[in-house]
């Protein structure tokens, strides 16, 4: 019996190291979600005459997404992008994080168009912080009340839209806006 | 060989001299300059995770940096600084997270393992010890041991 106690704690230590090896360190939960969505008040990219201002999308479920021209996994999540915008399932704001307005246009032009209803400049990332961007592309998903329910950090993949966010979404929907 | 180990000597000088780009920044009050070299080193950079925000180089260490100098230099306390970043980034930003329900077990657990190693150990040792000690030998034995040394001694004669 006694022999066998280094087994079992070798074992264990296994375990706990194998589900270890499965998470991804880059996936750091957010403080933000379930509370209230940090102000996002921008110019836009397309038209600096305009703003983009979240706090007037109160009673809609949509998206934001962080991207920037600089990113390299944002070119990956693109087309995702593009796809899910062409649905009309949910309405998908930009934040375009630390970038140039030339080069972000030059960027959308160049990796097939834009999915974005509308994407706010944040030229100094001061925006981006209060949202605790730190890896780009990041996805968040905000409810009718203006809270953040949801957190995607890495380019989106489908599977992670079909399994994780569009799921959500749908029930989003159908709460009642306030 | 002497011109390799030159080539070497310079490759590490290049890398420590990347590897010290850091802004420099001075405030009035030394009281604050030394807070403030403090918590960039308490604190945790995101993008560079085992590094800490007056060690990265990352954009966003250098962000995190200017948030923590404003917040200094405006006169506001350390806590407000570390409110910052947690209410944006989460406890992950700490180097030693508050003790809280979710954090128990980081802080405990060393003290746990040891407590549990320790007696282990511990019962292993007495174990031996008592395996160790003779037991009293039953009158038989006793009579049989006094036969063998007599006869031995007989031998001998």
């Amino acid at each position: 019996m006694t022999r066998a106690v280094p087994l079992l704690v070798f074992f264990v230590v296994m375990i706990f190291l194998g589900i270890g090896l499965t998470l991804d360190p880059r996936q750091v939960p957010s403080p933000l979600i379930g509370k209230p969505a940090p102000a996002l008040h921008l110019p836009e990219v397309a038209d600096a005459a305009k703003t983009l201002d979240i706090a007037q999308l109160r009673g809609q479920v949509f998206l934001l997404n962080v991207w920037a021209s600089w990113c390299a996994s944002c070119r990956q999540e693109h087309p995702v992008l593009l796809e899910l915008a062409k649905r009309n399932l949910v309405p998908i704001y930009g934040l375009n994080y630390k970038d140039e307005r030339a080069a972000a246009l030059a960027w959308l032009k160049f990796f097939g168009g834009d999915p974005y209803t509308a994407s706010g400049f944040d030229a100094d990332g001061k925006t981006g912080l209060d949202w605790g961007v730190y890896g780009v592309p990041e996805t968040f998903v905000v409810d009718k009340r203006g809270l953040i329910r949801h957190k995607h950090t890495g380019p989106l993949t489908p599977a992670a839209l079909e399994k994780d966010l569009l799921p959500l979404i749908r029930t989003l929907q159908a709460e009642a806006a306030p | 060989m002497k011109r390799l180990l030159a080539g070497l000597l310079l490759l590490l000088a290049g890398g420590t001299a990347s590897a010290a780009a850091l802004e420099v920044r001075s405030f009035d009050d030394p009281d604050q300059q030394a807070r403030y070299e403090k918590l960039v080193k308490e604190l945790r950079c995101l993008v560079c995770q085992n590094q800490s925000l007056a060690d990265s180089d990352a954009d966003l260490a250098q962000d995190l940096r200017d948030e923590v100098f404003r917040i200094i230099q405006s006169g506001r306390s350390d806590a407000e600084a570390v409110d910052f970043l947690v209410s944006r980034y989460g406890d992950f930003v700490l180097y030693r997270p508050a003790v809280k329900p979710l954090t128990i077990l980081l802080w405990a657990g060393p003290a746990l393992l040891f407590a549990l190693a320790g007696g282990m150990a511990w019962r292993q040792y007495a174990k031996r010890r008592t395996a160790g000690e003779e037991a009293p030998l039953s009158p038989a034995e006793r009579a049989r041991l006094e036969r063998l040394k007599k006869s031995s001694a007989d031998d001998d004669a």
